[in-house]
């Protein structure tokens, strides 16, 4: 494949499919790997989106992520349902390759990977994910009918997490290592005053029980360090999110925890004709619309970058 | 060959005395990365069909199976040899990993 494109997208999701409407509308003939099992991004897995302004009575996360996907076809963005493997972002002309081999070239790419669900990083959480540890409270909270269950965390994931599971389970304890929660008022207060969730302050989980499936948990104390054990069915764990940016390392400047670093307000990378936006940029607001905007804002930036 | 829809009551002769492999992928409606990874299996089944029978289990429709196989995340794909689980590959994976993990049962 010889032909350049004008722009490649990397990833979907608000930031992704965003700047895939800007940058067909502006004619450049964007082209979108949405990721192969990804497609659509974290809104994926969740359930009513009730703060995307314009939708008075909210909408559901994948409905809104249909939407925005069918409206960058309409202008005629190209979408493909398939991984970027392989990144070369160094020269003018970008080389890229997917999941089935195929490679494309570009005069720019946005990078709108997102981020990945963070572990907690013990050896009997991995051993026992699917056997009742799991990450999405909407994929699996059906098979913890009538069972006491955990949610580890405290911002705002974690307390739709618990809330959404009490429709299935009998108790749903959140389990957090400080005093008070993270997450925004409204759905904390929606939770404190949810008589199946308990809390559980100031303790982390430190091993997770069970032969062949989750039996128990075994927690620390943040105050006083005390250990004791609990019997729980099942573990979710919303402990916060890792950028998805392995391919890019060495490429394009990174921070410390592996988000890309941008020019100023824009979405200008360390590498020229490389854009980056969406939730592999931010590690602060994590909205839905603050991802819509800053799609937007790289398609504009690549626009004006084309443009000289 | 196209996946094909297996039952509680069609499990025993679908899965479990099948002569070649079989593998059930638990899935339900309303699961985002359910959806995601069908696309695929029904790829890799029209590719591998000889080798190895995909089917799927609605967890929905066919809770019993599903609880008798302790299943709690879906997407999770179980490998049926000779009626016993011998693999079981659990969330959405990208073609190439999912066909990595088939790999000893596609030669």
């Amino acid at each position: 494949m010889s032909e350049v494109r004008n722009v490649v997208i990397v990833g979907s999701g608000p930031a992704g499919y965003t700047a895939a409407i800007y940058a067909a509308r502006a004619q450049l003939n964007p082209i979108i790997y949405e990721g192969s099992v990804t497609a659509g991004g974290a809104l994926m897995n969740t359930t009513e989106v009730e703060n995307f302004p314009g939708f008075t009575d909210g909408v559901m996360g994948p409905d809104l992520m249909d939407s925005m996907r069918k409206q960058a076809k309409r202008f005629g963005a190209e979408l493909i349902t398939d991984d970027i493997i392989e990144m070369d972002l160094a020269s003018e002309i970008k080389v890229l390759k997917d999941g089935s081999g195929n490679t494309v070239k570009a005069r720019s790419v946005i990078l709108a990977t997102g981020s990945a669900y963070r572990e907690i990083g013990l050896v009997n959480e991995k051993r026992l994910s699917g056997h009742g540890v799991s990450w999405c409270a909407t994929c699996d909270g059906f098979f913890f009918r009538g069972q006491t269950i955990a949610v580890v965390g405290g911002g705002d994931s974690a307390v739709e997490e618990a809330t959404f599971l009490t429709r299935f389970a009998d108790k749903v304890v959140l389990i957090h290592r400080r005093d008070s929660l993270r997450a925004s008022k409204i759905m904390a207060e929606r939770a404190k005053a949810n008589p199946k969730i308990e809390f559980l302050w100031n303790t982390e989980v430190i091993d997770v029980l069970g032969a062949d499936k989750v039996e128990g948990l075994k927690l620390r104390s943040t105050v006083d360090g005390s250990e004791s054990e609990a019997a729980f069915t099942g573990l979710f764990v919303a402990i916060g999110h890792i950028p998805r940016s392995e391919l890019l390392m060495g490429q394009i400047t990174l921070d410390n925890d592996g988000y890309v670093i941008c020019e100023g307000r824009s979405t200008r990378t360390s590498q020229d004709g490389v854009f980056a936006c969406g939730d592999l940029v931010d590690h602060t607001y994590r909205q839905a619309i603050t991802a819509a905007g800053s799609g937007c804002a790289a398609a504009l930036d690549a626009e004006k970058f084309l443009a000289h | 060959m196209a996946t094909s829809k297996v039952t509680t009551a069609s499990f025993d002769a679908d899965v479990l005395k099948s002569s070649t492999p079989v593998l059930v992928d638990f899935w339900a409606e309303w699961c985002g990365p359910c959806r995601a990874v069908g696309p695929i299996l029904e790829e890799i089944s029209e590719e591998h069909g000889s080798k190895i029978k995909i089917v799927k289990l609605n967890t929905d429709e066919e809770s019993a199976i599903a609880i008798k196989y302790g299943i709690t995340s879906i997407p999770s794909m179980y490998l049926f040899v000779n009626g016993e689980v011998v693999k079981t590959i659990v969330g959405a994976k990208p073609k190439p990993a999912l066909l990595k993990e088939l790999e000893s049962f596609l030669a």
